[in-house]
């Protein structure tokens, strides 16, 4: 699917990124190393998101005037082009506002299902006996959805630990996984660890006992090639403004055999069918999930960075950002005093690279970074869980994407060692 | 250069050496206090002697991780809030607050506030504003419940 093999050329794509050019903290070059939260925006988003704004605007899937006709197809457009960047059909993607929304549009369809006479929506009801099985290195956003909805329903939430390494512990496969459980919702790749999950290890157990999936690929769409049918899921969540989009747009992906059995969650305009004072049919998906006038511009603005990226080659993207991922963690590792959360090895692993330093607090080191230019995350990055396993109260974190280059890497390892010079540990 | 007024050495003192760290009885309420964003956390017990304003603080002990600018605030305060009434203690507070939530725009009273002007810089960083106040909105929140009679 990717356009072409040829290697990033990182100073000429830097050009694209406006906010690069800046300055911060008394003159520094920003290192921005905080992808993994936000990424910054091309020019070819903002260009094509103000381009819309300034020649089609106007409420989609409900005029029948010009603009609306232009904005209908612009949006659906844009809709098109994300369902082909991760391989699935038009109308199995969802717009939501972000991630976030659309695994909590999931769980909250399911809910819905717990409580509907719809004989159709019966096989997304959860009870007392029905199991939900998460993992303990999910952000928040994949686990709080799932234990209200496990208490609103009486169904028992169960996790897979993780390794020392930071790797999913499959040991205990068998007993997690049997025929009580409904859904199977895990991470791809762990905004913290950097950990790539073994998708179809997973998928394949789940299938075995009937279980829906639900992946949250935050962390792996916008950095590798990624298809959600090759793969096997059932659903699917990423947000636009990890992968280069506006934020305000996140993406769900159902199978479309299932987004239509399964009953709405937010309800409104231009999600029905039929309406009347005593009752109403809803709008085949994905419109039937998408009620009021959605986030137009955000949607084909993230459309503008699927193109962007893959005029820059997804199998580039992950090879640079392998090759930064690997300087990060040799650098940090030659360094007494640190040690990084995750895996070490530079395999099955994404590039979010979080770390200790003994003796100075993640805060505190991220105070000392941010004084030399250098923008990465400090804290549990909503995975409170994880940290608690792992025995760090917070961690640094760096993420790379496809603007950095090994510069910044440097910029990262000399940093670290100056923070402990500043406060006097193994210096 | 910006760190090094943030990290006055008045900071890094108390973070090295926390003065009246570590959890002691008696006391009569104890609070244990996070920070969402971060993870970092405090307990805090607060002895009293008397009722009102003019009750005696006469122990606040804690415990707890977090970084250099919790840590140390917490020190600070239990320096500035033993041995003063209830009343003076949240003068203090006030002051205190008043500075951290100042945007580094004003000048704090060495006279009332002693080591805590030191996090004057502090208070140019937003995000670490809250870092700063966790040790005091927990002696607040327990010195409030003994007043309410709910120390447990």
């Amino acid at each position: 699917m990717t356009t072409t093999a040829a290697p990033l050329d990182v100073a000429a794509l830097r050009a694209d990124f406006p906010i690069l050019a800046r300055t911060v903290r008394e003159g520094k070059r920003l290192v921005y190393l905080d992808s993994g939260a936000t990424s910054q925006r091309p020019r070819q988003v903002l260009d094509t998101e103000r381009a819309y704004i300034e020649t089609s605007n106007a409420a989609v899937h409900r005029g029948a005037h010009q603009l609306a006709e232009e904005a209908t197809d612009a949006y659906e457009a844009a809709r098109e082009k994300i369902a082909d960047f991760v391989g699935v059909g038009t109308d199995e993607v969802v717009f939501t506002k972000n991630a976030t929304e659309a695994i909590n549009l999931v769980a909250y369809a399911f809910g819905n299902a717990t409580f509907s006479d719809d004989p159709a929506a019966k096989r997304f009801a959860l009870g007392p006996g029905d199991e939900i099985v998460v993992t303990e290195m999910e952000h928040h956003a994949n686990l709080l959805p799932w234990q209200q909805l496990a208490q609103r329903t009486g169904a028992t939430l169960k996790w897979f630990s993780v390794t020392e390494e930071g790797r999913l512990d499959l040991s205990n496969m068998g007993e997690l996984i049997t025929p009580r459980t409904k859904v199977v919702a895990f991470t791809h790749q762990s905004n913290v660890l950097g950990t790539v999950n073994p998708v179809s290890v997973l998928v394949a157990k789940a299938q075995s006992v009937g279980a829906l999936t639900v992946l949250d690929a935050c962390q792996s769409v916008p950095h590798s090639t990624v298809d959600f049918r090759a793969l096997g899921v059932d659903f699917a969540a990423f947000s636009g403004h990890k992968m280069l989009g506006p934020s305000g747009i996140g993406v769900l992906y159902g199978r479309y055999e299932l987004l239509a059995a399964m009953p709405p969650f937010i309800t409104g305009g231009s999600m029905i069918e039929l309406v009347h004072m005593e009752k109403s049919t809803f709008a085949p998906p994905p419109q039937r999930f998408e009620a009021g006038v959605p986030m137009t511009s955000q949607a084909i603005g993230l459309g503008a960075a699927v193109d962007y990226l893959r005029l820059l080659g997804m199998d580039a993207v992950a090879a640079h950002e392998h090759e930064l991922t690997g300087a990060a963690l040799a650098g940090l590792q030659e360094i007494p005093g640190v040690r990084i959360v995750g895996p070490t090895d530079n395999v099955d692993r994404g590039s979010a690279v979080s770390f200790v330093v003994d003796g100075v607090h993640a805060h505190d080191a991220g105070q000392v970074l941010d004084s030399l230019g250098i923008e990465v995350r400090v804290g549990h990055h909503c995975a409170w869980p994880l940290h608690r396993k792992l025995d760090a109260a917070a961690t640094v974190r760096a993420t790379f994407y496809v603007y950095n280059d090994l510069a910044d890497v440097q910029a990262l390892l000399d940093g670290v060692r100056e923070t402990q010079r500043f406060f006097g540990v193994n210096a | 250069m910006q760190l090094q007024q943030m990290y006055q050495e008045i900071i890094l003192d108390h973070y090295k050496n926390p003065h009246h760290r570590g959890l002691r009885d008696p006391f009569e309420a104890e609070v244990h206090h996070v920070n969402p964003t971060c993870g970092d956390e405090v307990t805090v017990r607060v002895h009293l002697e008397g009722d009102g304003p003019e009750a005696k603080v006469v122990d606040v002990s804690y415990d707890g991780q977090g970084c250099s600018i919790s840590q140390a605030s917490t020190s600070v305060l239990t320096d500035l809030v033993i041995g003063r009434t209830v009343g003076d203690a949240f003068g203090t507070m006030d002051s205190f607050v008043e500075l951290m939530q100042g945007r580094g725009k004003i000048e704090p009273d060495e006279d009332v506030l002693e080591d805590a002007v030191a996090f004057a810089g502090v208070a140019k960083y937003p995000a670490r504003v809250k870092c700063a106040l966790l040790g005091w909105m927990a002696f607040k929140d327990a010195v409030a419940r003994v007043v309410d009679g709910d120390g447990a």
